[in-house]
């Protein structure tokens, strides 16, 4: 009967297709919806993520995500290097500093300063030159996304694209020279401002003058050391906040969720794309049912069993949801790739594949259990009636 | 004589909207094996609720129906179905083939409820199709079949799984004269024989001469038999 339930499914093309694409429209919304939101939120923290090196970030215990910087003193660093099982500690400098572009525009830029003797916190990829260039004189590192767009020069033909800062090229920041020794390839950030590298001790001469200026401490554990036992150790011998990396990630990230209206903005599209493709997919499926009803009341005359038909129901269910998932899986991917160079957020783990595939199954579900209860309830005697 | 059908005092009445209508109303009836029984009457006059019962796709509120001497309303809903399955063939009106299968398909589909595998039952299905003519058209759809090869298809179904009970309703009025003829003369030469029952509902009197028997319908009681051999 497998056989019938199929060909009966598939006979009605036009209806057919319409089943799968109310599927497919469903699982795209709920997949491309929340990859966008995972990229986005992703990006709360891929500060952290790319910085990678070290086990532990110390900073001041009111600090609740990563660009929320609370200064430090400088010899908190000393203190923390004080603290037994820490391997080496470095210093990093974070601020939005303003850069005065090449045209005499300013644009804020976050600017990371890494430790003289280490360079330690740089960028996770170099595009062009060395991150040992930074130890040239004014020397800095651009992102290539801040590089190509907000901090590149102005295009010789009105309205062109802006033109890339290349090495060589310079900006001004709080008055003074940056020359460009390198480009980095970085993740967008969650405000997507350009991102500058320099050393510590030229990052504190670009920021404005304050008695305190160590964002963070960088902590690498030695071996064997358990992560949990150093940052209770730094927390009680320093009285700083240290969060091992996937700790200050999800610190950075509740502070998004809890505090903006990211989740919930998201949160109605996904509920907003469950309901219109169950709607348009629950529907269809349930007219198909109506429309073969006839069909149906044939085969139960026959002798067919409910159970028989509920399983052919069944599995029309099933083969049209697993059509329109992987079409609308498919179609995210896609999305994902085509857009994976342009400054779109966008992230697609496996668990949004369970999410997705276990909406489509509720709207199968749903449009099967509304279709098999008609079927379970008609007469076969409709098969009389002309 | 060896029955088929015995109808006792059947009663059906169905409530349309808060008023009782009575469709059977005390009927009596007995139809022997072999015989081609057929239903006439106006309209509204139950014979289509009174085929329904014997075909066991409805139960009478009073009354008794022994079909091969089993009393349908008895049977439990699953032995009901197996019941169905084996003993019944129906020919409908409205032919009521599956659009989306072919005839050999269509022809197979009693055969796969009654548990034979898919590729056996349309073999034996287009051997079928040969019987009434349609051997060289078992691939076809219904839509690319005329009116009175969909019939013979459906008679097809109705025959492959060899049933008892052939229960038609109105087979030659969606047909013109000839065509309607042609589907009477297949049924009475290849459906019908001493262990197979036929009954038939028809307003169509053009066909009334290939009854065995006829009974009159009206207001839900049988008011005449006539044996026409």
């Amino acid at each position: 009967m497998n056989h019938i339930a199929l060909k009966m499914l598939m006979g009605d093309k036009g209806k057919y297709i319409g089943i799968v694409m109310g599927l497919t429209f469903a699982s795209l919304i709920m997949t491309q919806q929340p990859a966008i939101f995972t990229g986005l939120m992703s990006r709360t923290y891929s500060f952290i993520t790319d910085v990678g090196l070290p086990d532990i970030w110390v900073m001041d215990p009111k600090v609740q995500f990563v660009d929320d910087i609370k200064p430090l003193q400088d010899t908190e660093l000393y203190r923390v290097r004080g603290v037994s099982g820490v391997e080496w500690a470095m210093p990093m400098y974070k601020g939005l500093l303003k850069a005065r572009l090449f045209d005499g525009r300013f644009q804020a830029c976050n600017v990371v300063g890494l430790d003289d003797a280490t360079l330690i916190g740089g960028p996770p990829v170099m595009l062009e030159g060395k991150i040992e260039d930074l130890r040239r004189s004014d020397g800095v590192i651009v992102d290539i996304d801040g590089a190509t767009d907000k901090l590149g020069k102005p295009s010789s033909i009105p309205g062109g694209k802006p033109v890339p800062l290349k090495i060589g090229d310079s900006l001004e920041l709080n008055d003074l020279r940056a020359i460009i020794v390198g480009i980095a390839k970085v993740t967008r950030t969650f405000q997507s401002q350009p991102v500058i590298y320099t050393t510590y001790s030229r990052a504190k001469s670009y920021a404005p003058k304050e008695r305190k200026l160590l964002s963070f401490v960088l902590v690498k554990a030695k071996k064997g050391q358990d992560l949990a036992e150093l940052t209770t150790r730094i927390r009680e011998s320093t009285g700083l906040a240290a969060y091992t990396q996937a700790e200050f990630e999800t610190l950075t990230y509740e502070y998004y969720m809890h505090n903006t209206g990211i989740p919930i903005n998201f949160g109605i599209s996904v509920l907003l794309g469950f309901i219109v493709g169950a709607a348009i997919a629950g529907q269809t499926f349930y007219n198909f049912t109506l429309e073969n009803l006839r069909q149906f009341g044939v085969l139960k005359a026959m002798g067919t069993s409910n159970w028989t038909l509920l399983r052919m129901i069944l599995l029309q269910a099933v083969l049209v949801g697993s059509i329109g998932y992987g079409l609308g899986v498919g179609l995210t991917a896609l999305f994902g790739y085509t857009m994976r160079n342009t400054i779109l957020a966008f992230k697609f783990p496996w668990q949004l594949l369970l999410f997705s595939g276990a909406g489509v199954s509720l709207i199968c579900i749903f449009a099967a259990i509304i279709s098999i209860f008609k079927v379970i309830r008609l007469e076969p005697a409709i098969v009389f009636k002309g | 004589m060896n029955l088929a059908v015995r109808c006792q005092s059947l009663v059906k009445t169905y409530d349309t909207g808060g008023q009782k209508v009575t469709a059977l109303n005390g009927i009596n009836l007995d139809i022997a094996a072999g015989e081609l029984m057929m239903l006439v009457g106006p309209s509204g006059c139950g014979k289509t609720t009174l085929i329904s019962v014997i075909a066991g796709i409805l139960d009478q509120d009073d009354g008794n129906c022994e079909v091969f001497g089993e009393n349908l309303l008895n049977m439990r809903s699953r032995d009901k179905l197996n019941f169905r399955a084996h003993n019944i063939g129906f020919v409908f009106q409205a032919f009521n083939l599956l659009p989306a299968l072919n005839a050999a398909e269509n022809v197979s589909v009693p055969l796969i409820i009654n548990g034979m595998k898919r590729i056996e039952a349309e073999r034996k299905a287009i051997t079928i199709l040969e019987h009434v003519g349609l051997g060289e058209r078992w691939k076809s759809l219904p839509r690319q079949l005329s009116g009175g090869q969909q019939q013979r298809v459906a008679i097809a179904r109705a025959l492959v799984h060899s049933p008892r009970l052939i229960v038609c309703d109105e087979p030659t009025s969606a047909l013109d004269h000839e065509t309607g003829h042609n589907v009477m003369t297949l049924l009475k030469d290849v459906a019908l024989h001493k262990d197979r029952t036929l009954v038939i509902v028809t307003h169509d009197a053009r066909i009334f001469d290939f009854a065995d028997r006829i009974a009159e319908m009206d207001d839900g009681h049988i008011v005449k038999v006539k044996d026409t051999r």
